[in-house]
């Protein structure tokens, strides 16, 4: 039994391919071939086609889903989160596929994955709020805190990678235990626990890249709320000052 | 005992106490947490939506811990680098 899909498969010269290699330019295959077939035939009226049907769902579900987490707009925060949930989700659900090994699986796989989110909170921290501003926060609330808050960025990402191929790594490794000694019906519940698993991880990826973000982002939006607030204020007492005149 | 029975004795022992150890503070941890969000919905169940989102997202992190652990036994059994560089010193 091993722990990792990333053995050798098949080498010719330099090239060498694994599983995990394989299986996730299947996926990305999928994907690309999914949306370039659906997006082909859109149409605004009513009468749509299943794929347009699916994809609006799901795209209209994650731009509710990163409003209510970021409590920001989604437009641009969209392309990289749902990028990560749909590689996420998809990889994890074609694990029911018998031969099929999913890449999240692989320490690698979801390595890069973390590291994505740890390259993309800078950016969109910078992009959002400035230099300046976004290098204030490694310093805040004292720079004391400067060692504890960079260990914090790493660890954090580690721990990104690490639940979720230990997440996934679990669900094929508990099958294959239990097929040692129960091989009727009961690995195939754990399956389906591992499908539950599986729709669940790449949510909590998900959700957990655009906590990361949103609080890089914070700065600015915690401007705007003040900004609303004053507004807010301001016309209370505008009403009040009304209400006083009217009396 | 020689000291191929010696690492993996070690080994075995310590990667079943790593996952009994490790995953008693999770499961108390996730219980308190459930037990809280559903009194919590019970209180207020029109936020049950939010509440349950944040529930999700914080006892993946709590479980993480326990993940932790998990991938350390597996690695103790399965990948074990002490045992490897012994079967490798021997030539075995």
């Amino acid at each position: 039994m091993t722990i990792s899909p990333d053995e050798v498969i098949w080498q010719w010269g330099p090239l060498v391919l694994n599983r995990t290699i394989l299986f996730t330019w299947l996926v990305m295959g999928l994907l690309v071939l999914v949306s370039w077939i659906v997006t082909r035939r859109l149409t605004s009226s009513a009468s749509m086609t299943r794929g347009q049907n699916l994809l609006e769902v799901l795209v209209t579900g994650l731009r509710n889903q990163i409003r209510e987490v970021s409590q920001q707009e989604p437009g641009s925060y969209l392309p990289f989160i749902g990028t990560l949930f749909l590689f996420i989700v998809v990889s994890n659900i074609l694990a029911m596929i018998p031969g099929y090994v999913a890449p999240t699986s692989s320490l690698s796989t979801t390595a890069a994955l973390a590291t994505c989110v740890f390259v993309a909170v800078p950016i969109y921290g910078i992009r959002n709020q400035g230099v300046r501003s976004y290098l204030k926060q490694y310093i805040s609330p004292s720079p004391l805190m400067l060692p504890f808050n960079i260990i914090g960025e790493l660890s954090r990402t580690l721990a990104m990678a690490v639940r979720l191929y230990g997440n996934m790594m679990s669900g094929t490794v508990i099958v294959a235990i239990l097929i040692g000694f129960v091989p009727l019906f009961v690995p195939v519940l754990m399956q389906v626990f591992g499908l539950l698993t599986g729709v669940i991880q790449a949510y909590i990826f998900a959700v957990l890249a655009m906590v990361y973000i949103a609080s890089a982002t914070e700065a600015k939006q915690n401007l705007a709320e003040n900004n609303i607030e004053q507004k807010l204020n301001s016309e209370s007492s505008s009403t009040d000052h009304e209400q006083t005149q009217n009396k | 005992m020689d000291s191929s029975t010696l690492i993996a004795a070690v080994s075995i022992f310590t990667a079943g106490l790593t996952i009994a150890i490790g995953s008693i503070a999770p499961a108390l941890g996730e219980g308190r947490a459930l037990a809280q969000a559903l009194s919590s919905i019970a209180q207020q169940p029109d936020e049950a939506s939010t509440i349950t989102r944040t529930l999700f997202v914080g006892l993946a992190m709590v479980e993480s811990t326990a993940i932790y652990c998990f991938v350390i036994s597996m690695i103790l059994i399965f990948a074990n680098p002490f045992w490897n560089h012994f079967l490798q010193s021997t030539g075995g």
